[in-house]
């Protein structure tokens, strides 16, 4: 089969993290018979993140989790590997990737360069000072946990957060410090971020909110954190999570439209024939919420990787990429799951269990309608208010099932304790 | 067509429920169950998106 361009198919995928790797996989599963080539700055074949900050740094044997074997790839899928390899730019028109290692041509293209995490002036160049995105990084940050360091995580976010509370359940001394008056009010709004923030005191970290860091003390190696106030905390590790910019810059002179993100269009197209984007770095407009996001989840960069892959196989048969979000993150050994959004409600109602305790779900309106659902160690209500989310439910349905849901479970302990 | 899960594995995310709630379910113990109920041909693409779509890779499908 021959195309616009008038070559041989050839899907090309940057970025061979989670969203590239179900980009080329679902690709070649929907049967799409051209070649495939899946281009990696790391020299890593896939390997998943979630786990650097948790169990990697917590358990007692470290090793990375793989996503799919490099002979998977090659000789199951037929999809050809340039690991270690740097894509530098882009001919939209003339379809053509440049890379440190060559040109190569394409005629369909999935862009999942995902996010680098940003640093603080000088951070980069003081040992002891670092920021969690690869498992390069994760091997230093658990080195200096292994040592007892005595940590500091600038920025509440929920990977400084599960860095803190790995480092912390290590038994090391470990200080938050969040430039906001409350942590994670954005992704899970200022009621919610402030029980959130609790956790940590109740095991040992200490918190401190609404003070910037100025700086770094020490000369090749750090010794302290500087706060705005003056004052300075002693460490030997300090973590760096302020958050991440999408990884686009090799894309500056493509045409392509670039803001916060690649911006794509509701079936992850960049708006140029054959080219999507998936995963960290992709902002599109999703259908469920009438509202354009870019994400940082697990579960949406795999479901986006997944579509773009099919919809760059076969452009005329493309769907849009609709979801309702979810991310989870582990504290302490307890599981955090939100499902929605939290931007924008007029409420949030505690339906089971206790923000003071270590279970409870949390349910967030707007208007008439349920739009976000937060739990702690509820693993088994979670993915049912996911499912009302995704038929649009209204509050009241979502309240008179919880209500269903506590009695249920009040029911059942009541027969546990008398039988 | 037979679908396997590893307990060891499952860390009770419900992806796989918000796939298809008819054959799975995370039970108060905070892992997957699997609901009774036969699979059938029509289930299989959705019985591999929650395979892929697992974050702990807890799941199988045989035949
Ligand atoms: C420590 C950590 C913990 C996390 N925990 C959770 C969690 O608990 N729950 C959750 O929902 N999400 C979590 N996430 C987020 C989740 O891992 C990300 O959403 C996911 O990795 C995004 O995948 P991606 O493929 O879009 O991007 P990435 O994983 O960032 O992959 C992008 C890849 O592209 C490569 N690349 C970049 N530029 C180029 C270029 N020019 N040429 C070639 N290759 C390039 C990069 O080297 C990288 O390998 C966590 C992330 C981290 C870092
Ligand atoms: S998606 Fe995977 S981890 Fe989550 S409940 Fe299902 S099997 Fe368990």
């Amino acid at each position: 089969m021959s195309n616009r361009a008038g070559r041989d198919p050839h899907l090309v995928v940057v970025g061979a993290s989670l969203a590239g790797l179900r980009a080329a996989e679902s690709a070649r599963r929907s049967g799409f018979g051209g070649a495939i080539t899946l281009v990696g700055a790391e020299e890593h074949l896939p390997y998943d993140r979630p786990p650097l900050s948790k169990e990697f740094l917590t358990s007692d044997d470290p090793s990375p989790t793989v996503l799919r074997e490099g002979a998977v790839l090659r000789d199951d899928l037929a999809i050809g590997l340039r690991l270690g390899t740097r894509a530098t730019g882009l001919d939209a028109s003339g379809r053509v990737v440049a890379t440190d290692d060559g040109d190569i041509p394409f005629t369909s293209l999935v862009i999942a360069t995902g996010a680098t995490p940003r640093n603080l002036p000088g951070g980069d160049q003081l040992r002891g000072v670092h920021v969690l995105r690869t498992i390069d990084d994760a091997r230093a940050i658990r080195a200096a946990i292994d040592a007892g360091a005595r940590t500091v995580v600038v920025g509440a976010g929920f990977i400084g957060s599960e860095i803190a509370a790995s480092a912390r359940t290590r038994g090391c001394e470990v200080t938050v410090v969040e430039a906001l008056p409350t942590p994670l009010a954005r992704p899970v709004g200022e009621t919610m971020g402030r029980v959130l923030a609790s956790i940590h005191e109740r095991h040992g970290t200490t918190l401190k909110v609404g003070i910037g860091v100025d700086g770094f003390e020490g000369e090749a190696t750090v010794r302290a954190v500087r706060l705005a106030d003056g004052t300075s905390i002693d460490a030997e590790l300090v973590v760096v999570g302020i958050g991440v910019a999408p990884n686009t810059g090799w894309l500056t002179d493509s045409g392509l439209q670039i803001g916060d993100g690649v911006e794509c269009d509701d079936k992850l197209c960049t708006g140029v024939y054959g080219i999507y984007a998936a995963g960290d770095v992709a902002r599109w407009h999703n259908p469920t919420f009438n509202a354009r996001m870019r994400l940082e989840h697990w579960t949406i960069a795999a479901e986006q990787g997944g579509l773009a892959g099919r919809n760059a196989a076969d452009p005329a048969g493309a769907t849009p990429f609709e979801t309702v979000p979810y991310f989870w993150s582990d504290w302490y050994g307890n599981r955090i799951q939100f499902v929605g959004i939290a931007a924008g409600a007029d409420e949030v109602v505690t339906v089971l269990g206790d923000v003071e305790g270590d279970s409870f779900i949390t349910l967030y309106r707007q208007g008439e309608r349920l739009i976000g659902a937060l739990a702690l160690e509820q693993r088994s209500q979670i993915m049912k208010y996911r499912a009302m989310l995704s038929t649009g439910a209204s509050w009241e349905d979502a309240m008179a099932f919880a209500k269903d849901r506590a009695a249920k479970l009040a029911a059942k302990a009541a027969a546990a304790d008398t039988g | 067509m037979r679908i396997h899960t590893d307990i060891d594995r499952c860390t009770g995310h419900g992806i796989c429920e918000s796939i298809l709630p008819s054959v799975f379910e995370v039970g108060d113990d905070g892992l997957v169950h699997l609901l009774d109920g036969e699979l059938t041909e029509t289930m299989r693409a959705a019985l591999e998106s929650a395979v892929v779509e697992c974050p702990s890779q807890a799941l199988r499908l045989e035949g």
